[in-house]
């Protein structure tokens, strides 16, 4: 009883110590010195802890979370509204410009993208994770061939070259998460994407693997 | 409320709100990059420029504000810049020979600044403005020798500067428009200097 109470806790810790890390000069500075760091390393991992406190959280009050928010469609689309906010060329160079804006950016990915998407995503069927997987995979592919082909540098922050880089990663990463996606379909047979079902038995990162079990 | 209302009016209120803050954020759907921003937003409201010390291609010293009267056509530069550097100053170039010639100087001045005044001494400056055709008198080549005054003239201009992996630097090139009270007025397309010139030409 007082482990599995402890363990959330531990989780929470975990969490907070990543976050304080990423929010840290040195390994916010290394990670936006680059484009592909900023837009795919650093903004997903924002994302991801706000996810997994989510879980950590009791089933109970995540329902009535997620009941109080009228269910599943409007915590959906609130994130897809944050995610494209921050796929936007021109918050990047903000958040690099702005110490507002970049508290901002720390603030609202875990808080507007991670802790939605975890509270919709239990009550979500086949089609409604598989809008949510389409279109973050599309939206990543397109934004992805738009920077390679851009004929102009989207971000003033940033060199055409690591543009162009991050535009290569950015359709690589929508391929082989598309593959991965279907592929899931036909193995998994109910619709369930890698992650989602990897997500019932185990939050996705390793941090609070510990605790997953118990909460769904 | 049923369960099925709340859904509906929450996600019109999200979708809504969601909307506003992309138009808010994107000038209405139409600055998506910092760089578009940045011209919209001069465009809407002229910015005052911060005093800055120059130095010319032949040392003379002077201020920014020594242009005041005149409308005065900005360029942000490094004199061992081979690639967008010898665009800008070919736009320069083609702006300048459309100025009528009794403009020139009375009421047009153009201005070419470095923001690398570590290595860009007035021999340097000299070379840049021999090579792209200045006079350096109507149009100068000069260097901001203080580091904090020439960072603000950056951020007032909006000028990113980052060093590339060859000892050089990327910056956004554009072409700007100092009006005759000072304050910077419009930031032109390289690409585009012929408007830029009939721009001028209609202030004169």
């Amino acid at each position: 009883m007082i482990a599995a109470l402890a363990r959330p806790q531990v989780g929470f810790r975990v969490l907070g110590a990543l976050y304080l890390l990423l929010a840290a000069p040195p390994l916010r500075t290394s990670l936006e010195a680059t484009m592909s760091g900023h837009m795919l390393v650093q903004i997903p991992l924002l994302a991801a802890i706000g996810f997994v406190a989510c879980r950590l959280l009791p089933v109970a009050r995540q329902e009535r979370l997620l009941d109080a928010g009228g269910g599943a469609v409007p915590y959906v689309v609130l994130v897809v509204f944050a995610s494209t906010w921050w796929m936007l060329p021109r918050a990047l160079d903000d958040a690099l410009a702005s110490p507002l804006v970049e508290a901002a950016k720390f603030i609202s990915l875990p808080l507007l993208v991670g802790l939605p998407l975890a509270l919709a995503w239990r009550r979500l069927g086949p089609i409604g994770r598989g809008f949510v997987w389409t279109n973050f995979i599309s939206m990543l592919a397109v934004l992805g061939w738009l920077y390679i082909a851009a004929p102009v540098r989207v971000c003033n922050s940033y060199l055409v070259d690591q543009q162009e880089s991050a535009g290569w990663l950015m359709v690589k990463l929508a391929l082989l998460l598309f593959a991965g996606w279907l592929a899931s379909l036909f193995v998994g047979g109910g619709g369930n994407p890698a992650l989602s079902t990897a997500e019932q038995v185990a939050p996705p990162p390793a941090p609070s693997r510990d605790c997953g079990p118990e909460r769904n | 409320m049923s369960d099925a209302a709340r859904s509906v009016v929450l996600t019109v209120l999200v979708t809504v709100l969601g909307t506003g803050a992309f138009w808010w954020g994107t000038d209405g759907f139409s600055a998506f990059t910092a760089e578009t921003a940045r011209r919209a937003d001069i465009l809407r409201a002229p910015r005052p420029l911060p005093a800055a010390v120059l130095e010319d291609q032949d040392g003379r010293v002077f201020r920014l504000d020594d242009y005041r009267g005149r409308l005065l056509a900005v360029e942000f530069i490094y004199t061992r810049c081979t690639t967008i550097c010898r665009s800008l100053g070919m736009a320069f170039k083609q702006i300048r020979d459309r100025v009528p010639p009794d403009a020139l100087g009375r009421d047009v001045a153009l201005l070419s600044i470095s923001f690398d005044p570590e290595r860009d001494d007035p021999a340097s400056l000299k070379i840049y403005g021999g090579s792209h055709g200045a006079d350096g008198e109507h149009w100068r080549i000069a260097r901001v020798r203080d580091a904090a005054q020439l960072q603000a003239l950056l951020d007032a201009f909006g000028v990113v500067v980052i060093p590339d992996r060859f000892g050089g630097f990327e910056h956004n090139a554009a072409i700007h428009l100092v009006g005759r009270d000072g304050r910077l007025v419009e930031i032109s397309d390289l690409e585009a200097p012929l408007q830029f010139a009939e721009k001028l030409a209609e202030a004169l």
